[in-house]
Order: structure tokens, then C-alpha cells, then sequence
């Protein structure tokens, strides 16, 4: 590399050395165009969805369950930071920490756990996530499902801390372990196909039990709207996903339920549906690339949610539903193929 | 009635530095000039010249050839040599390469010039097309198609005559300087061709940031029932690429594969149409075009009125040298120009710029590429309904079959994916090898089938 300058200036003496000004610059580059590009880059986009988490965190710290869950959330980002660090560090690779990804992943498994369970199965679940589902399977944008909801659903093996939530607004400190006073889940009255014992309002500003995060629908909501307004995520995968849940559960109520409106809100807010299909469903690496497959796919997780949320033996179907069509992506990108431009409707003209 | 055109993106204009700088001739002319007979692919014209001949300025030198226009001499002077030189698009084309002896002594027209009153009435459509011909007009957005076939493909054919002022790509202020200081010329050009078309309709598109260009050229017409529309269009990259342009003002699409007139539609620069007012009443072949110099390196960023052939190099002279070390130089825009490393290659009739970009300006696009996240953007912003990253999956991987199953030929290479790509993947790389991969598989196979 070095000799290429001083071969520069011997191919061209400096034949016009009178206008110094427009001397032969020293080097260039060539590379393809374009030789503009936009500012987003990765790390940015995965800043964006941290910021959009904050509002449920900072509440869930701070009036649902009190630093408990700022803890839990801490001790999973740190400990999906260090698992990819250190996997990084054994197989001798590119350090691959700073896009952040780790720390997206992190948060969304905290926010899927509740706020009592020990720290050693929080990371437990980040080990499954980071090395088992990521960076095996080659690091972020390789993986085919979305690692924090893998993670959680790992963590079902371990059902005496996975199946009792706390109740909402009794304080967590630091210490507080499982022996924590538990509350039924809406998601549990649902699954009984009973209306939940909590109101409306209560469901949409999150005085309910549950999971770390997904207890708020309004912070969530929020959450969701700073993404599509800073276009980070399209609002094609989240509508098409709620939108099947609500069509289907407010024209098949479970018999005995009087207000089909009233069911299919409580169907919305309960359970992890918003936080999955805010943040997990719309996680790119995991979700179709494609207009039509985006499509596909959202109504493919309403469709399962719903099935599994009825059917299933456990009450929540949401991280079974989005686990399952992530697999089925890549088959969605082929179905939902855009038609390029000035390419004619029919099969027969296309086949030539 | 507007339409839309899907995808796009929008990057940063830049175009303030040059867009209120009047265009200038060139105070050093240059002292040697290249013409190229060919482009980058086809072969190239006959030369009617050898070394030693005398030229004079608009000298007819090489006849024009069923994929490039004709080349007439830019300046006055000697033919130092007909060799191989090096160009813009990175490989060598046979080029006369003149010795500019200062006089620019003009050569005899060939053809008579019409009178500004009578015309274009007076003219037929025939003549026209054989005036453009002769003048060696091409397409001057970038593309060089030369302007007589695309007029002898859409004669009796077309409904509708599209004049591209969308000028588009950052930087570029060419043609935007073109419409504000001669929107006689355009207009004038226009209903040359409209005259040849037998159209008594035209639409000139123009992105709604150049204000100016478009009161100059409003005001070259009535404000009511004009026979020349003037349509403002939201700046958009790639607006002025001539298939979204079409679908922009018409709504329709050209079929693969097909001419826009098959669409029913052709599309001129509108540095095209003021070459051909020139042709037709002034009777100059086209030999000098508008070139905008700018970028961050430039101490002096201009619209310069250059000889075609002229160095890049002389180019940036004339626009006070480097004020930074520049990192690309590029022929054209940013998003669609080619990065030189030799500034002795020439300016042609496609030329629309010449960029000297320091690296603060070209970030983040310089920065390493990342793993692909599949967030999908590249495919939102395709304006040609193709699926980015899959083609550079599939090129990656050599899977040519595939890629040929994505239409990997309809890219037009406009950089709109990567452009977006948070990755800073090198899409438009990718898919480059990935044509030249199906090209080459496709050329053995038909080598074979034709030795079996």
C-alpha cells in the first residue's frame, strides 16, 4: 500500500505545478455509488427502541412495583451485554457490543419476566437468548427468532418463578424474592373466559398484575408511537397483528361473556399482546422484509394469539405466536414478493 | 393531477452553494480536449479525421452510430491522436483527442438555420430528427442515448412529451441554472419537439426547490391554457430517473424491457431540449454543455459552460482548485456518480457534474458495513419494486438463478436502498457483481447453445 502514492507522482510529473491550487490531489477513493447516505445507522435505531421502552420501565420503578424491576431490568441488559461480549472474546470475533442490540434484547426479557423472579433465572433466560438463539446461530441479523422472547419462553422450565406475578403497587425492594404476595392475572381470568376482575381503566394505565413491562397499555402505546413517528417500525406488522385479535375476539366471544366490545378490549390489554406486538413482532431481524409478508405475518400472530390464548394450556399465547411465525418468515418474504415496476400482472408473461 | 411513485428517499439537496451562481464560460479554456466515439458498451464510430487533420469548432468528426450520437469537434485545432483514453466510467473508450489552438474558429453549419419567427411551423418533423442528428444531440441527464432515435421511436407513438427538470441528485444545479437563464431555450426546445411529436401538449417536470427556474420559466408563457405546462414536484430522489419521472406525471409504467414509448410516453432533459433550439436556430451542433463543479473540496464551486471533452482536472481548476484534500471525485451526482481516480478523464454529454467531496460530506456512507439487520428499508425505498436485500444475499452467495428470479437487471443502480441501509451495506455494489455474474452465466450458456 505504501508504494502507491510515489507510483501516482511518477506516472504524472507535476506538469502544472504554476497553479499550485489544482495540484493532483494525493489519493482518492473509488468505491460504488451512492456516496451519500442517510444518518440512521444501527446503533441509533436500537437507541430509539430503548428510549421508546423508558416510559414503562421508569413506571414500572417507580409506582407498579418500586426498584426492584429497575434492578431486574439492570442485571438483564448487563448480563446480555456480558454474555455477548464474552462469546465474542471466546470465538475470537469482531467485538459486536456497541450496536446495542444486546441491550434491546436484554430489556424486552426483563420486561417479560415478573418483577420478583431471582436474578439467576433472569440470567439464565440471557444466556439462552444471547448465545443459544443469537450469536450461534451468527450474531445479530442471523438469528430466526427473536431472542428475548426465546429466552422467556426458556424460561418456562422453570414454572414455580415463572407462573406467580406480584401484585401491582406492593413495594418490591431490593431484596424481595418470590415469597412476594402473588396476583391473578387478567390473562388468567381470560383464559377461564371470564371478564378479569380489574377495570377497563385499570388495564389501559397498568393497575394489574403481571410481567415487569407489559403491564401498561397507555405507556406501551406510547412507546410504540415515538417508533412510528421516528420511523423506526411501520404500523403494517402491529395493526395487522391487533387488528386480527380484536376482529376475532369480538366476533367469537367465549359463550356467557355480554359485552363482546368489553372482551376484546381486555383481550388487547391483557397478557403481553401490546408488548409483543409493539416490540417483539416488530423486531426486524425476526420479522418479514417484505409489504405482503409483513402483512402475512402480523395476521398470522393475531390468528395464533388468539388460538392459543383459547385452546392453549397455558393463558398466554403472544410469545408461542410471534416464536412460531418467526419461523415462518423468510416463507412470508417469498409469498409477499412486491411486483417490480413495469413487470406484468400475469403468471404466464412473468414465467418467461 | 399528480400521481405517485413508490419508494424514494430524500436525501440532503446541497445545492445551495452553485444554485444562485450564474453559469460562466471557462476563463482557461482547455488545451486539450478527448472525445470518445463510443460509450461504454458498442462500438465506436468511423472517424472521418486522422492525426494531424485541422479542425474547426462544430467540425463534424465522427457520424453518428446506431448507440451513440455524433461527435463534432468542441474547440478548434489539430487531432493530436485517435486512441484509447480513459473515462468517466472507469474503462477506455477510442477517443480523438484534440490540441486546442485558442480561436475557436467556427466551422461551416450543415445545415441551414430556421428563422425564430416562422418556426417551428415551418418545419416538418423529418427535419427535425435529421437537424438533431446532425447536431450530434444525446440525452444530457446522464444517460447519452442519442436524442434522433429517441425521437424516431416515439414519432406518431407517444401522447405525451415529458421534459425532466426534477434535476434530483444533490449538488446538481446544471440544469436548474439552464431553466432559470434560458427558459427561452427550453421552451423554445420544447416546442420543437412537441412541432416533431405533433403534440400540442407538453409537461415540464421541476422540483418545487428551485423556485427560480420555475417563475423564469412560467414567465416564458401565458398563465392560462399555455400549450407547455410547467408541474412543480415534491423533491424526491430518484425523481428525475425516467421511468419514475413517467410514473410521476402520468401515472403510468413502462413495461420491462420496452422504450417509454411503448408507455406512450418519452421523456427529454431539459438541457436536451435547449440543445435543440440551438441545433435548429442557431444551427451549432451540440459541442458545450452546463457542468456543475462543487463539493466541499472546491474552493470555488461554479456552473461552467464547458467544452465537451474538456479534463476534470481544467475543471476544477477553473473553479479555483482544491480548498480541502478531497476524498472522491466523482462524474455526476453523488448518489448515481462514478468515482474517479484519474482527473484527466473527459467531460461528455451526459456529464452533469463534477463533485469534489471531502470525507466529512460522503459520512456515514464511508463507514464499514454491518450485518444486515433485514429492517427492510431497502425495500421500502426501491423505487423499482425489487428486493434489495435479497439480491445482495443472493450475489453474495453466488446464487445467480435466484437472482435472475428477483429481476435483478430492472435495477437502474439509483442508490436509493443504500442510501437508507442503517447497515451501510454496499447494495449497489453487491448488485453490480450480481449482474455481471448473470451476464457472464448467461453468455456461456449461450455460447454453448450455440456450439451444441
Amino acid at each position: 500500500m505504501s508504494g502507491r502514492p510515489t507510483k501516482k507522482s511518477e506516472q504524472r510529473p507535476e506538469r502544472r505545478q504554476e497553479d499550485g491550487a489544482a495540484r493532483r490531489p494525493a489519493k482518492l477513493t473509488v468505491a460504488s455509488s451512492p456516496h451519500m447516505a442517510g444518518r440512521d445507522s444501527t446503533r441509533m435505531l436500537m437507541l430509539d427502541v430503548l428510549i421508546a421502552l423508558m416510559p414503562a420501565l421508569i413506571f414500572s420503578g417507580c409506582y407498579f412495583f418500586g426498584p426492584r424491576a429497575f434492578v431486574v431490568t439492570a442485571v438483564s441488559a448487563a448480563g446480555c451485554l456480558a454474555f455477548e461480549l464474552l462469546f465474542n472474546l471466546a470465538t475470537r470475533r469482531a467485538q459486536t457490543i456497541g450496536d446495542l442490540s444486546a441491550v434491546v434484547t436484554g430489556v424486552l426479557l426483563a420486561f417479560t419476566l415478573p418483577a420478583d423472579v431471582p436474578y439467576w433465572v433472569v440470567l439464565v433466560g440471557d444466556f439462552f437468548a444471547i448465545v443459544i438463539v443469537k450469536q450461534l446461530f451468527g450474531g445479530l441479523g442471523k438469528n430466526f427468532m427473536n431472542p428475548a422472547l426465546a429466552g422467556r419462553v426458556f424460561l418456562f422450565s422453570f414454572p414455580a418463578v415463572m407462573s406467580s406475578f406480584p401484585a401491582v403497587r406492593q413495594w418490591l425492594d431490593l431484596g424481595s424474592t418470590v415469597d412476594a404476595v402473588s396476583a391473578a392475572t387478567p390473562m388468567a381470568a381470560l383464559h377461564d373466559g371470564a371478564v378479569p376482575a380489574f377495570t377497563l381503566q385499570e388495564m389501559f394505565t397498568g393497575i394489574r398484575g403481571g410481567s415487569l413491562g407489559e403491564v401498561s397499555a397507555a405507556l406501551l402505546l406510547l412507546g410504540g408511537a415515538y417508533l412510528v413517528i421516528r420511523r423506526v417500525i411501520r404500523l403494517r406488522i402491529p395493526v395487522c397483528y391487533l387488528g386480527t385479535v380484536a376482529l376475532l375476539s369480538y366476533f367469537f366471544p367465549p359463550a356467557g361473556v355480554a359485552d363482546p366490545l368489553e372482551w376484546m378490549l381486555y383481550q388487547l390489554m391483557s397478557g403481553g399482546l401490546l408488548l409483543g406486538a409493539v416490540f417483539m413482532a416488530t423486531d426486524y431481524v425476526t420479522s418479514p422484509v417484505t409489504r405482503m409478508g409483513q402483512v402475512y405475518y402480523g395476521v398470522g400472530c393475531g390468528l395464533l394469539t388468539v388460538f392459543l390464548r383459547t385452546y392453549g394450556s397455558y393463558p398466554e399465547g403472544v410469545a408461542f405466536a410471534i416464536l412460531i411465525m418467526n419461523a415462518c418468515a423468510w416463507a412470508f418474504d417469498k409469498w409477499g414478493k412486491p411486483r417490480p415496476y413495469g413487470r406484468v400482472r400475469s403468471r404466464r408473461e412473468a414465467a418467461e | 393531477m399528480l400521481h405517485g411513485f413508490y419508494g424514494g428517499v430524500h436525501p440532503a439537496d446541497r445545492k445551495k452553494t452553485t444554485s444562485k451562481v450564474k453559469i460562466a464560460a471557462m476563463e482557461r479554456p482547455p488545451a486539450r480536449v478527448v472525445l470518445p466515439l463510443c460509450g461504454q458498451d458498442g462500438e465506436s464510430g468511423e472517424p472521418l479525421v486522422k492525426a494531424g487533420d485541422k479542425v474547426s469548432l462544430g467540425q463534424l468528426l465522427c457520424p453518428a452510430t446506431p448507440r451513440f450520437a455524433a461527435v463534432h469537434a468542441s474547440v478548434s485545432g489539430t487531432v493530436a491522436a485517435i486512441e484509447p483514453c480513459l473515462q468517466s466510467w472507469g474503462g477506455k473508450a477510442l477517443s480523438i483527442v484534440l490540441e486546442n489552438d485558442g480561436k475557436d474558429a467556427p466551422a461551416r453549419p450543415a445545415w441551414t438555420p430556421a428563422s425564430r419567427r416562422d418556426a417551428p411551423q415551418d418545419l416538418t418533423p423529418g427535419e427535425i430528427v435529421d437537424i438533431v442528428r446532425q447536431a450530434g444531440i444525446a440525452g444530457m441527464g446522464g444517460g447519452a442515448f442519442p436524442a434522433y432515435l429517441k425521437l424516431h421511436s416515439a414519432i406518431g407513438r407517444v401522447d405525451a412529451l415529458l421534459l425532466n427538470g426534477a434535476e434530483c441528485e444533490p449538488y446538481l444545479t446544471a440544469d436548474e441554472r439552464l431553466m432559470e437563464e434560458r427558459p427561452e431555450a427550453v421552451i423554445g426546445g420544447t416546442r420543437l419537439l412537441m412541432r416533431c411529436l405533433a403534440l400540442d401538449r407538453a409537461v415540464i417536470g421541476v422540483e418545487g426547490n428551485k423556485y427560480a427556474a420555475v417563475a423564469a420559466l412560467r414567465k416564458q408563457l401565458p398563465l392560462r391554457g399555455g400549450d407547455v405546462e410547467v408541474r412543480t414536484l415534491r423533491a424526491r430522489y430518484p425523481q428525475g430517473s425516467e421511468k419514475q419521472l413517467i410514473q410521476k406525471l402520468t401515472g403510468r409504467r413502462v413495461p420491462t424491457g420496452k422504450l417509454p414509448a411503448d408507455a406512450g410516453c418519452v421523456v427529454f432533459n431539459v438541457a436536451t431540449a435547449a440543445a435543440v433550439y440551438d441545433a435548429v436556430y442557431d444551427a451549432v451542433p451540440l459541442t458545450r454543455r452546463v457542468v456543475t463543479v462543487a463539493g466541499s473540496a472546491v474552493a470555488e464551486p461554479k456552473n461552467l459552460l464547458v467544452p465537451l471533452g474538456t479534463p476534470l482536472e481544467d475543471l476544477i481548476r477553473e473553479a479555483g482548485g482544491w480548498c480541502a484534500p478531497p476524498d472522491r471525485v466523482l462524474a455526476g451526482g453523488p448518489m448515481m456518480g462514478a468515482a474517479q481516480f484519474d482527473l484527466s478523464t473527459p467531460v461528455t454529454k451526459g456529464t452533469s457534474a463534477v463533485l469534489g467531496l471531502v470525507a466529512a460530506e460522503i459520512k456515514p456512507a464511508n463507514r464499514p458495513e454491518g450485518p444486515c439487520l433485514r429492517c427492510g428499508r431497502c425495500i421500502e425505498a426501491c423505487p423499482m419494486g425489487l428486493e434489495p436485500v435479497y439480491l445482495h444475499l443472493y450475489a453474495d452467495h453466488g446464487r445467480v438463478r435466484e437472482l435472475a428470479g428477483l429481476h435483478i437487471m430492472d435495477c437502474t443502480e439509483c442508490g436509493a436502498c443504500a442510501y437508507g441501509c442503517p447497515a451501510r451495506i454496499r447494495l449497489v455494489h453487491s448488485i453490480r457483481s450480481g449482474k455481471q455474474q448473470l451476464r457472464s452465466l448467461q453468455e456461456k450458456n449461450r455460447g454453448e447453445g450455440g456450439a451444441g
